[in-house]
C-alpha cells in the first residue's frame, strides 16, 4: 500500500505520503490485531461458554455427548437448575440453602470491613498522630501475609468464645482478613481529597466525626463502589475461610464450599455440577458487569500507586 | 468490642438456626443477619457519638481512638497475634505441648511427598506470573488497536469475577476423560481425538497434571495483567509514539523502545501481585485434585496437615514457609511505597 501510494502520485509532497502511509499501515495493523484479539477472546470464553451450554442440557445427553454436538443431539431443559436449587436431601446439591448462606455471609462480610476501613483510612490520611506512618506500613504489609498463618489460632479464639462454626465467626474472620486491603485502597482515595476542603471545615469548628460524614463520605462514593466490588468478590468467592470457620454444614457454609464438595462426591453428575457452578458464579458476574468501571478503577488505584 | 457485642446475640440465635432447615425456620438466618448488622451499626454509631460529645480536652484523642481503634484492635487480635502464635506452634508437636525445635521443618525436607509439594509451588510461581504477563501484555497491545475494545476486554477480564472453585469446575469439565471407545464430553480430549491421539487423564498423570492446574490460574490472572497493562499503554504520551514512528521504528522496535519502558512500573506491580496470589493458591488444587496425584502445593498441604491429618505443628511450619516465601515481595513493596511517599 505504501509503495503504490508513492507510485500513483509521485508529485505529492513527502509529508502527505507519510501521513497516508501511516494511515494505511494503521488500518492494516488494526485489522490483524483485531483478529488476533478475537481469537484470544474466543479461547478465553470457550470453557465458560461450554459449561453454560451444558448446564441447560438433559442429564442423559450431557454425560454421553459433547456440548459442541448440541445441534445433532438437541435438547434443552431447566431441570438441572430446578434440581440443584430446590431438591433437598442428603445426596442432593441443596444449593438454594447454600445460596442464602452465601448472602448471609457476604452482606456483613462486605459491610463490616468497609465501614471500619473507611474510618481507619480517614484517620490514617487526615488525623496526624504519633507512629502513624509506621502503623500504616504494617497494615499495608499485612495485606500479603498468608491467611494460613492466622487460621489455627483464630479458630482457637472462636472456639474459646463459643462462636466457632457460626455466621458471626465467618463475619468476623472476613472483616479481619479484608481490613488491610480495604484500608489501603480507601486510604489511596481519601488522601487525595484536597486538604483545603478539610481545613476549611475544621476552621469552622467541625469535629472529625462531622468532617467524616459531611465531606469524606460524599466525596468517596466512587471509591466505595470500587472497594465494595473487591470485598464482595473476595467474600462471595472465598473457599478457605469458609472451610475453616463455617463448620462445613448447610447451616452456615456458602455456595463455594458446597460446590467444592460436589466436585468430589457428585463428580460425575455433570448436570448438577454445571448448573451448580452457574448458580455460584451468577451473582458475581452480574455485579462485575454492572460495576466493571469501578472495579478497574480500584484495581489501578491499588496496583499502580502502591 | 464488636466481638463482645455480637457474642451473646449469636449464642441466643444460633440454636434456632442449627435446629435444622425445616420450612418454618427459614427466616432464622435472616433474623441473625438483621440482628448482626443492627448491633454493628449501633455500636459504631454509639462510639462515634460518644467520641464526638466527649469533653473538648480529650475530644481529638477520643475521636482518633474511635476511628482507628477498632481496625487496629481487630488486626492485632485476628492477624498479628495469630501469626506470631503460628510461628511458635510450628516448633511444637501435634498436640501443641512438647517443644520439638525445628523437627517439623526437618520433616518437610525429608518427606518425599512434601518435597514434591515445595517443588510444585516453585513451578507454579515460575510459570503463572510469566505466562499471565505474556498473554496479558500481548492481548493489551492487540486490543489497543482493535475495534470493539470494551467487549473484548470484558471477555478476558471475566474470569476475575469467577471464584477459583467455579473456575475449577469449568476446567474440570474441559479436562473430563472418557475411554477412547466412548464419545468424549471434555473439549480438550475431543480435540486430541480429532487430531488422532488417545484421550488423556489430564488431572491424574503426574507430572503434567500440575501443568494443567496451572493453566486454570493463568486463565484467571491474565485478565488482571491485561487491564493494568492496557491502562499503562494508554498512559504513554502519543507524541513519543508518533516520534518513534517518524523515526521509522517498526512494530518490534516500537514495543522494545517505547511500550516496554512505558509500562515498566506496571510490570513490576503485576508480577509481584500475581506471584503472591500464586504462592497462596489453594482453592484450585483443593477442588480439582484435592492435592492428590502429586499436585499438592504448600497452601493446600498446610490445610491437609492441619485440619485433616490433625498435625497443627506441621501445618504451622508449612504456613511459616509460605510466609517466608512472600516476605521478600512484601519488603520490596514497602520500599517502593516509601519511595513514592517521599516523592509526593
Amino acid at each position: 500500500m505504501t509503495t503504490s501510494a508513492t507510485i500513483e502520485s509521485p508529485d505529492l509532497a513527502p509529508a502527505t505520503i507519510s501521513v497516508k502511509a501511516s494511515k494505511a499501515k494503521k488500518k492494516l495493523t488494526s485489522r490483524a490485531a483485531t483478529i488476533a484479539a478475537i481469537v484470544i477472546a474466543v479461547f478465553w470464553t470457550i470453557p465458560t461458554f461450554g459449561l453454560f451450554v451444558s448446564s441447560f442440557r438433559p442429564a442423559e445427553l450431557i454425560t454421553t455427548t459433547g456440548w459442541w454436538t448440541i445441534f445433532q443431539n438437541w435438547g434443552l431443559t431447566f431441570d438441572n437448575y430446578a434440581e440443584v436449587l430446590t431438591k433437598s436431601g442428603a445426596s442432593s446439591a441443596n444449593l438454594g440453602v447454600y445460596f442464602v448462606n452465601s448472602l448471609i455471609i457476604t452482606i456483613p462480610g462486605t459491610l463490616f470491613p468497609m465501614v471500619l476501613a473507611l474510618m481507619a483510612a480517614y484517620a490514617f490520611a487526615w488525623i496526624p498522630f504519633k507512629g502513624r506512618d509506621i502503623i500504616f506500613i504494617v497494615v499495608f504489609a499485612l495485606q500479603v501475609v498468608p491467611l494460613q498463618l492466622a487460621l489455627v489460632p483464630l479458630l482457637q479464639i472462636f472456639s474459646a468464645s463459643g462462636i466457632a462454626g457460626t455466621f458471626p465467626a465467618v463475619w468476623i474472620a472476613h472483616t479481619i482478613f479484608g481490613l488491610p486491603l480495604t484500608i489501603f485502597l480507601l486510604h489511596n482515595f481519601i488522601s487525595e481529597i484536597p486538604g483545603e476542603v478539610i481545613e476549611a471545615a475544621k476552621v469552622d469548628g467541625a469535629s472529625h466525626t462531622q468532617v467524616f460524614f459531611r465531606i469524606i463520605l460524599p466525596l468517596t462514593v466512587p471509591a466505595i463502589a470500587s472497594v465494595f466490588i473487591f470485598q464482595f468478590l473476595w467474600v462471595w468467592n472465598d473457599l478457605l475461610v469458609a472451610l475453616v470457620f463455617s463448620g462445613g454444614t448447610s447451616d452456615v457454609a456458602p455456595l463455594t464450599l458446597r460446590l467444592a464438595q460436589m466436585t468430589g462426591t457428585l463428580g460425575s453428575s455433570w448436570q448438577l455440577l454445571t448448573a451448580g457452578a452457574f448458580v455460584a458464579i451468577a451473582l458475581p458476574l452480574v455485579v462485575f458487569f454492572s460495576l466493571q468501571r469501578f472495579f478497574v478503577r480500584g484495581l489501578l488505584a491499588g496496583s499502580t500507586k502502591g | 468490642m464488636f466481638e463482645l457485642a455480637v457474642g451473646p446475640v449469636s449464642r441466643a440465635l444460633v440454636p434456632l438456626v442449627t435446629r435444622g432447615v425445616s420450612e418454618s425456620h427459614w427466616w432464622d438466618k435472616w433474623l441473625l443477619l438483621a440482628g448482626g448488622v443492627a448491633v454493628f451499626i449501633a455500636v459504631i454509631g454509639i462510639i462515634l457519638f460518644l467520641a464526638d460529645k466527649s469533653p473538648k480536652k480529650i475530644r481529638d484523642w477520643a475521636q482518633l481512638l474511635v476511628f482507628v481503634g477498632p481496625s487496629i484492635l481487630l488486626l492485632l487480635v485476628g492477624l498479628v497475634y495469630p501469626a506470631v502464635r503460628t510461628i511458635i506452634l510450628s516448633a511444637f508437636d501435634d498436640k501443641g505441648t512438647t517443644f520439638v525445635g525445628l523437627s517439623n521443618y526437618l520433616w518437610m525436607v525429608t518427606q518425599p511427598s512434601i518435597v514434591q509439594t515445595l517443588i510444585n509451588t516453585v513451578i507454579w510461581v515460575l510459570i503463572v506470573p510469566l505466562a499471565s504477563v505474556a498473554f496479558g501484555l500481548a492481548y493489551a497491545i492487540f486490543i489497543d488497536k482493535a475495534r470493539g475494545e470494551p467487549v473484548l476486554k470484558s471477555l478476558v477480564f471475566m474470569p476475575m469475577a469467577i471464584s477459583f472453585v467455579g473456575a475449577s469446575v469449568i476446567w474440570k469439565f474441559m479436562y473430563e476423560y472418557r475411554g477412547s471407545e466412548l464419545e468424549q464430553i471434555g473439549l480438550l480430549n475431543q480435540i486430541l481425538v480429532w487430531l488422532g491421539f488417545q484421550p488423556q487423564q489430564f488431572l491424574l498423570n503426574s507430572p503434567w497434571n500440575t501443568f494443567f492446574l496451572i493453566i486454570v490460574m493463568i486463565w484467571i490472572q491474565t485478565g488482571f495483567a491485561m487491564v493494568v497493562f492496557s491502562a499503562a499503554i494508554k498512559g504513554i504520551p502519543n507524541e513519543i509514539i508518533e516520534a518513534a514512528k517518524l523515526d521509522g521504528a517498526n512494530a518490534w522496535q516500537q514495543f522494545r523502545n517505547v511500550t516496554l519502558p512505558g509500562i515498566r512500573g506496571s510490570m513490576v506491580v503485576v508480577l509481584t501481585t500475581i506471584s503472591i496470589a500464586t504462592l497462596k493458591v489453594f482453592d484450585i488444587v483443593r477442588t480439582m485434585t484435592g492435592g492428590n496425584y502429586g499436585t499438592s502445593v504448600i497452601a493446600n498441604e498446610m490445610y491437609s496437615q492441619t485440619f485433616i491429618q490433625v498435625q497443627p505443628g506441621r501445618g504451622s511450619a508449612l504456613a511459616v514457609v509460605l510466609f517466608i516465601l512472600v516476605l521478600p515481595i512484601v519488603i520490596y513493596n514497602i520500599r517502593v511505597m516509601r519511595k513514592q511517599k517521599e516523592i509526593r
